[in-house]
């Protein structure tokens, strides 16, 4: 493991303990109230979530392309990463909705897409398991849909009516919300480097005894 | 034996008739119609605590659970590969 590792995880764990004293500081919004601060969890790992799915599809990509073991390996540690903060994203969301909306799903655009990119992630991974030979290369094609599904995601609440928050809220936050909400986007986006950083590590330690496999068998 | 029992019947009736009716104030009111209000009182609401403190506790909860799964993983992979190589070693 690279020497950054475990000062960079003390550092997040930090900055997670960190993080509910802050969020409990920031204000209460003024229709949803107490319930609204699930958010300071929610969004960041709605990112991270999209991120992890555009690092798999990257990563898909060049090893469709490019045939490189690295970026399969990036791309298999990206994948079980898109289904933890997915299912993250998928649990508080409706944790949120009970409260806000009343109901705890709906059928609306976000929301159903997002379960959409949740399930593409389950399913390259579902693929990786039980596909057997050749699986890496199918399961690459279904990370670029999972890939080309992220902005759809992101604009559908701007473009079809949904009864979702709009993207423009961020940027309008007042400046206590926006402490805490950055301050956890960058517990999150740490996280998710030192998450991606083990997942690959332990891909690179399961290649390195197929490989011993091999010669022991030669 | 029903005549006995209709007879019981006959006899107690009257004493059941005087027992004293029920309080009316102690009851609630007859419902005969729905005013509807803009918002719920506060003791009908659902709170927010439960929810808020069960998706916190859920985030931290799947994080360490996954922490602690890629870790069980990579100890499982690195024996293995230590074993192997000291198989290979010993062959050599």
């Amino acid at each position: 493991m690279p020497k950054w590792f475990v000062p960079l995880a003390a550092a997040t764990a930090l900055m997670f303990a960190a993080s509910p004293f802050l969020i409990a500081n920031a204000p209460y919004e003024a229709t949803m109230g107490l319930v609204q601060k699930i958010f300071y969890y929610h969004l960041p790992s709605a990112w991270v979530f999209l991120l992890s799915a555009i690092v798999c599809g990257i990563a898909s990509a060049r090893f469709l392309f490019g045939g490189s073991p690295r970026q399969d390996r990036l791309a298999y540690a990206a994948a079980e990463l898109t289904v933890l903060f997915g299912a993250i994203v998928l649990v508080t969301g409706p944790l949120w909705a009970r409260k806000a909306w009343g109901v705890w799903w709906q059928w609306d655009v976000r929301l159903t897409s997002s379960l959409m990119g949740w399930m593409v992630a389950w399913a390259y991974l579902l693929v990786r398991k039980y596909g057997g030979p050749g699986s890496d290369k199918l399961a690459a094609g279904l990370a670029l849909f999972g890939m080309a599904n992220v902005p759809f995601v992101y604009i559908s609440v701007n473009y079809w009516r949904t009864i979702h928050p709009a993207t423009s809220v961020v940027p309008t936050l007042p400046v206590d919300m926006g402490v805490a909400l950055w301050f956890a986007v960058a517990c999150f986006l740490l996280l998710f480097v030192l998450l991606l950083r083990l997942r690959v590590y332990l891909e690179e330690q399961r290649a390195r005894l197929d490989a011993l496999y091999l010669s022991l068998d030669e | 034996m029903r005549v006995l029992v209709l007879l019981v019947l006959l006899v107690s009736s009257p004493a059941i008739a005087q027992q004293p009716a029920p309080d009316q104030s102690q009851q609630p009111k007859q419902t005969d119609e729905f005013v509807p209000i803009s918002q719920l009182p506060a003791q009908d609401q659902l709170p927010a605590a439960p929810l808020l403190v069960t998706a916190y506790a859920f985030v931290w909860v799947v994080l360490f659970a996954y922490v602690v799964s890629v870790g069980r993983r990579l100890t499982k992979v690195q024996h293995e590969v230590e074993r192997l190589e000291s198989d290979i070693a010993k062959r050599t």
